[in-house]
Order: C-alpha cells, then sequence, then structure tokens
C-alpha cells in the first residue's frame, strides 16, 4: 500500500499526457485538411521571425501595458514549469523536493519560482480588471459572448489558482521545514511564501494535509489545463511558434496569383490556341474544383492553422477600420468562425469515419457576405496580430468564390469590372481619352 | 509641360530612363490629374527622362483583383506586361501606391518584372541626386500631417520618403494619432472606392479626416488619388474646407517650386 500515491500518480500522468497528444494529432489531421501550400522557404528569416515573435513576443510589447504584463506571465508560466519536472519525478518516486541536491542553485531556483508565480498572480489579476472591470473595448465585441468570454475567464481563473496552490504548497513546506518534520528536509528559499507560512496553523499533521493536498490539486490542475487547451482559445501556447514560422514573408500588399487562372488565362490570350482542341492531358489537375473558398477545406493549412492559433485578443478587430465604423466585419470573429467550422468538419469526420456533406459551409453559415464585403483590405489587422495571423486572406478567398463562382459581387463592384473589362479604367472613360489631361 | 509617350520615343530610337505609370485616377479623375501634372512638372524641371504609355496604358487589374476577380485581374495584368516588355521597361514611377503595389509584387511572377518605385521614392532621391532643390519659405510655419496610404505604408514599407520630403519644406510635420504601421485606412481600398460601404455607423473617411484634424493642420498631405480623394470629402463634410487644404506631395513639391 505504501506505492498507491506513486501508481495513482503515474496513472494520472498518463491520462493526462495520453488525451493531450490525442487531441493534438485531432488538431493536426484537421489542419491538414487544408490545401497545400509551400511555406519552406527562406527558413533562416523564417526562424528568425519566430524566435523574434513568437519567443521574443516582440509585437507584444507594441501595446506596452499588455504586453508587459503578457511577457511576465509567459516567462513565469515557462519557467515555474521547470519545478514540473521536479514534481513528476517526486511523484513517480516518492522523493521530496528531489532536485534540492543542486544545492544553493536550487534555493535561487525556487526562489525565482516564487517571485514569478506571484508577479504572475498579479498579472493575472490586472488583465481579470482590464476585461471585467475597466471593460476594455475591444474584449466585449459582439463575438465575445458566451464560450468565448468565459474562455478567457476560465483561464485567468486556472492561473490563479494554479500559481496559489503553488505558493501555498511552498508555504507549507516552508512551515514543515521549519518545524523538522520528517521527510520535509531543508531546502528552497521562500521569499514569498515564508510570508504566507506565517497565517498557516503550526501543527505538523494539518501542514502536511495542506502540502500534499496543494501539491496534488496543483500538478492534477496542470493535467487538466494542459487537456482544456483543446477545447479552448489558449492552444496559443504552442500553435504561436509554428504559426509564426510559416507566416507569409512576403510584402503585405502582395496577394497571391490564382495558378489555375494562369493557366486559363494564357489559353485566352495565345492567338495560337485552337479554341476547339481537345483538352490537354494535364489540364484537369491544374483546374481545381472551384476557385476561391467556399469551406474550410478549400482554404491552406497555413490558413488553418491561424484559426487554431487565434486566441482572440482582439487587435486586430479594434484597429480595423470597417469594425471601427460600425460595420459587421470583425476579422476576429472570422479567425473564430473559421475554427468553429473547422472544428464542426472534424467532430463530423470523427463520427462518420470520413466527411459526410452536412449541408453547411463557411461562406454564409458561419461568414456573412457582408462582412467580407466591408473589408478595405488596408492590413491593419495582419499588422496588429501579434503571432501573424493573416484573416486577410481568407476574406479574399471568399470573395473570389463569391465573384467567380456566383457572379455575386455587389453591383458597383460589377460596374467597376465591366467598365475594367471594356475600357480598362474602373470608370467609363474611354481608352483613347487616357492622355488628354496632358492638353487640359 | 512635356509628355512623351513610349510610342513617340521608340520612333526616335529611344529609351526613356523611367517609365511613368499614370494610372486611371492619374488619367482621368479631375482632381488627380492635379497631381499627374505636378509631378510631371517636377520632372520636366529635374530633366528626368520619362516617358507615358498613354492610350497603350490599362487598369492594372488591382480593383478587379481585391474585389476578388482573378481572372479579370490577370487578363489586365497579362495585357499590360505584354505591352511593358515590347517597350522593354525596366524602371516604373507610379504616384498611385494601388498602381505602385501591384506592379511591384504581382506582376513578376505573371512575366512582368521591373523596378517599381512610387513617386515620393523617386522624388525623395532626386532630392538626394541635387536633381531638385526644395525652397520651403512657401510653407514656413504651416502644419502639415501626412496620412499613410495603407498600400503605400503597411502593404510595402514605405514609410520615409514623403516625410523627408514635407521636412525639407521647412514646414511643421505633425502626426497624426494613428500613423506609419498604426496608419488607419481612409475607406477607399479593396475596391472600396467604387462601392457604397457596408452598413455602420459612421464614414471611414470621416473617422480618418477628423483625426486628421485633431492635429490642428493647415494641410493635409497624402500619397495617392484614393486617400486624397477620400479625405478631400472628409474636410467637406467637416466644412473645414477654407482652413485646411489636401495635397499631394507631388502638389506640395511643385508647389514650392511655383511650377
Amino acid at each position: 500500500m505504501d506505492y498507491i500515491d506513486n501508481i495513482l500518480f503515474a496513472a494520472l500522468l498518463l491520462v493526462g499526457i495520453g488525451f493531450f497528444v490525442k487531441n493534438i494529432q485531432k488538431i493536426i489531421r484537421n489542419i491538414k485538411l487544408g490545401k497545400d501550400i509551400d511555406r519552406n522557404d527562406n527558413p533562416s528569416e523564417r526562424w528568425k521571425n519566430m524566435a523574434m515573435i513568437a519567443l521574443g513576443q516582440s509585437k507584444m510589447v507594441k501595446r506596452p501595458v499588455a504586453g508587459i504584463l503578457h511577457v511576465i506571465v509567459y516567462v513565469g508560466f515557462i519557467i515555474i514549469n521547470i519545478e514540473v519536472i521536479e514534481i513528476i519525478i517526486d511523484g513517480l518516486f516518492g522523493t521530496h523536493r528531489v532536485l534540492s541536491v543542486a544545492g544553493s542553485i536550487y534555493d535561487v531556483l525556487i526562489g525565482a519560482f516564487e517571485i514569478l508565480a506571484f508577479l504572475v498572480l498579479i498579472s493575472v489579476i490586472i488583465f481579470w480588471t482590464r476585461r471585467m472591470i475597466l471593460q476594455i473595448p475591444r474584449f466585449w465585441n459582439k463575438e465575445m459572448k458566451g464560450w468565448p468570454k468565459n474562455d478567457a475567464l476560465y483561464i485567468l481563473y486556472f492561473e490563479m489558482v494554479l500559481m496559489s496552490l503553488f505558493l501555498i504548497m511552498n508555504a507549507s513546506d516552508y512551515s514543515l521545514q521549519q518545524l523538522g518534520a520528517e521527510h520535509y528536509i531543508k531546502a528552497g528559499n521562500f521569499p514569498i511564501s515564508h510570508f504566507i507560512a506565517a497565517w498557516l496553523p503550526q501543527d505538523i499533521h494539518t501542514l502536511v494535509l495542506l502540502e500534499r493536498g496543494a501539491w496534488w490539486l496543483h500538478i492534477i490542475g496542470i493535467f487538466i489545463f494542459l487537456n482544456y487547451l483543446y477545447y479552448s482559445k489558449h492552444l496559443h501556447i504552442l500553435l504561436a511558434f509554428p504559426n509564426t514560422y510559416f507566416a507569409n514573408l512576403n510584402p503585405k500588399g502582395k496577394f497571391n496569383n490564382l495558378e489555375a487562372v494562369t493557366n486559363e488565362v494564357k489559353m485566352m490570350l495565345d492567338p495560337n490556341a485552337d479554341p476547339f482542341a481537345a483538352a490537354p492531358e494535364t489540364a484537369n489537375e491544374d483546374v481545381p474544383d472551384k476557385f476561391g473558398a467556399s469551406d474550410v477545406t478549400d482554404l491552406n493549412w497555413v490558413q488553418l492553422m491561424n484559426a487554431y492559433t487565434c486566441t482572440e485578443c482582439g487587435r486586430c478587430t479594434s484597429s480595423c477600420p470597417a469594425n471601427q465604423t460600425g460595420k459587421e466585419l470583425s476579422p476576429r470573429a472570422i479567425m473564430m468562425k473559421t475554427r468553429d467550422r473547422l472544428e464542426e468538419v472534424g467532430a463530423n469526420i470523427d463520427k462518420n469515419g470520413a466527411f459526410v456533406e452536412d449541408g453547411k459551409q463557411l461562406l454564409n453559415d458561419y461568414i456573412s457576405p457582408e462582412e467580407i464585403w466591408a473589408c478595405t483590405s488596408c492590413n491593419a489587422c495582419v499588422e496588429e496580430c501579434p503571432v501573424n495571423i493573416d484573416p486577410l486572406s481568407i476574406i479574399i478567398d471568399l470573395r473570389r468564390y463569391l465573384v467567380m463562382e456566383q457572379s455575386a459581387a455587389p453591383q458597383e463592384l460589377n460596374m467597376m469590372m465591366t467598365n475594367i473589362e471594356n475600357n480598362g479604367a474602373p470608370w467609363q472613360y474611354n481608352q483613347m481619352d487616357r492622355l488628354n489631361w496632358k492638353d487640359e | 509641360m512635356n509628355v512623351p509617350t513610349m510610342a513617340e520615343m521608340m520612333a526616335q530610337g529611344k529609351q526613356p530612363e523611367v517609365l511613368f505609370w499614370v494610372g486611371c485616377a492619374g488619367s482621368f479623375d479631375d482632381r488627380a490629374k492635379k497631381i499627374t501634372k505636378a509631378f510631371v512638372k517636377i520632372l520636366n524641371k529635374a530633366n528626368v527622362e520619362f516617358a507615358v504609355l498613354g492610350t497603350e496604358e490599362s487598369c492594372t487589374g488591382d480593383p478587379a483583383k481585391r474585389a476578388g476577380n482573378e481572372f479579370l485581374f490577370q487578363m489586365q495584368a497579362m495585357t499590360n506586361i505584354e505591352v511593358l516588355n515590347a517597350y522593354e521597361v525596366k524602371k516604373i514611377v507610379t504616384a498611385c501606391p494601388h498602381c505602385f503595389n501591384t506592379l511591384k509584387n504581382e506582376y513578376p511572377e505573371l512575366g512582368g518584372t521591373y523596378q517599381v518605385v512610387h513617386h515620393t521614392e523617386l522624388l525623395k532621391s532626386l532630392l538626394d541626386q541635387g536633381k531638385i532643390t526644395i525652397e520651403g519659405g512657401k510653407f514656413e510655419g504651416k502644419r502639415i500631417t501626412f496620412h499613410d496610404p495603407c498600400y503605400l505604408g503597411r502593404a510595402n514599407d514605405v514609410y520615409e520618403a514623403p516625410r523627408d520630403l514635407i521636412k525639407k519644406l521647412d514646414a511643421e510635420l505633425v502626426e497624426m494619432k494613428r500613423c506609419k504601421t498604426n496608419g488607419l485606412c481612409c475607406g477607399a481600398g479593396g475596391a472600396q472606392m467604387f462601392k457604397e460601404a457596408e452598413k455602420g455607423d459612421k464614414e471611414i473617411f470621416i473617422e480618418r479626416t477628423e483625426e486628421a484634424i485633431e492635429t490642428q493642420p493647415n494641410i493635409i498631405a497624402t500619397g495617392c488619388p484614393f486617400c486624397n480623394t477620400m479625405i478631400t470629402d472628409g474636410v467637406k463634410a467637416t466644412e473645414k474646407e477654407n482652413e485646411i487644404e489636401v495635397l499631394d506631395i507631388a502638389e506640395l513639391i511643385a508647389n514650392a517650386e511655383d511650377l
């Protein structure tokens, strides 16, 4: 019976990590439902972007208050998780503070963890205040009702609870060390929790219960949080890295030229082309089943990864000229809706083995034409995104479907395009008058 | 005003240093034509050997592409590329950031690779080479704010050339709250110029113009014919047209030189 704790812990570890791996595989499968796009060029610049933007948080600090608080939580998260290594070893082998063999280095580390945990706790409380008391507008747009709002709050509560448990665990450990309790070797440095220790009962039995309770709840909490990621906007802590690596490196104004269209236009403009000739053998491979995108599977995998990476901070929406002036469009909602539809398609595949037509698509059922026609393609959303998500590329692909497959552009745009076709200008002027300004 | 066409140049067996791509707005829009002429006057004064395509120029296809009509865009692009390549064009300057972006970024893959510069970049280099001098006297003490066109700024990272030119005018360059990478769109991009805005509670050009007015400028400078139209409308709508002028950088310089 002595080993029951260790066995329980091993089971928890296995289940916690097992579920996580299974869910990550599901996310990878869903992302791979996207069309292929080559983003393997220029690896040195890609690594640099990842190091600067994801690891270095360079775009986060453009809004300094949120940025610096985020850096604290992020650094705290990474560094405090070193402690998890010790927790896992202790849990599996029944040791206590096994890494304390490192001596004074260990003391410094534990001290640093404590200070960081405290700073994280403060930062998260400020985050909560910004969201709920100051009610910063970007957290209260209409797409932030219900689950997205709760999701954000759950994450903050999780972090508050985990940090508090960590500090309580250390505080009771510190008291036990002072009381010379068996098994609690003198190790660590407790700059924050020794203050908490002063409020704890000084009775070994209660303290052991408190220490063990906090220890278990803390590690269970970490495993729950790990598995919560899959359902949450918090996936960005993992996906920010590949997302910045595979992000677009071209100038933001450059939209891709559809290759399938190029082939057709070349045929049309080729004076030697025989309009009655049989289509060449390769033609079928080049022509996609549709131009543009009406559903998530028409988008490329980077766009789908973007959707999973979005943490709904709303910097894009708060800088979008259309959204600022009361239009339906919100770039954040474009990403959220893309993810919602992708998850729906994924669940459909899980249930049926392969995708079974469900009569829905991204366009119209999730994203309305009114939203996408409000975009000025100004790239403010792309510029703002702290992890290089590109909502504009999705908007343009949806427009392409509406225009090229459904001829469903707003009437005025159809007139503009007819003018370009007929007289080479978006307005009804004769091309022969193009140089008249010279003599006016 | 001396405005040779590529066809005339070719007939004389000459190749200009740079092709001036006028663009549809610059050719047909009454307000934008003034920008075109101001720019040409500067080119003439600096003795830059340039030419235009004249009636052989056609829309780059930018509004069609942003509206989602890739077919029409590529038709326009390939037709234009055929003309440009036939004249063996190497360098293009344009006063329209939309033409600039499309020619620079989207034509190469379709077979049209040129060195493309925005007119503010060319003016800046003429200044650096001493081919033009800017006497600021006329603008002394004036407050000028610069509205970043999205397709020049964020889309292509050109922020400094227009500002360097304004600073040469001895004017006070005042920045709006949202400028450079954070600049707010005028509302015309992405083919919005050619349609009514979607339902909302405000026009984007009003929002932007109000922000410009907050800097208490004498002049709102732009580098894009569409931004110019939008901001001009905004200034009219806020009844400030007697106090604030909306001018292109090329016009500022031409005015400074009394051209």
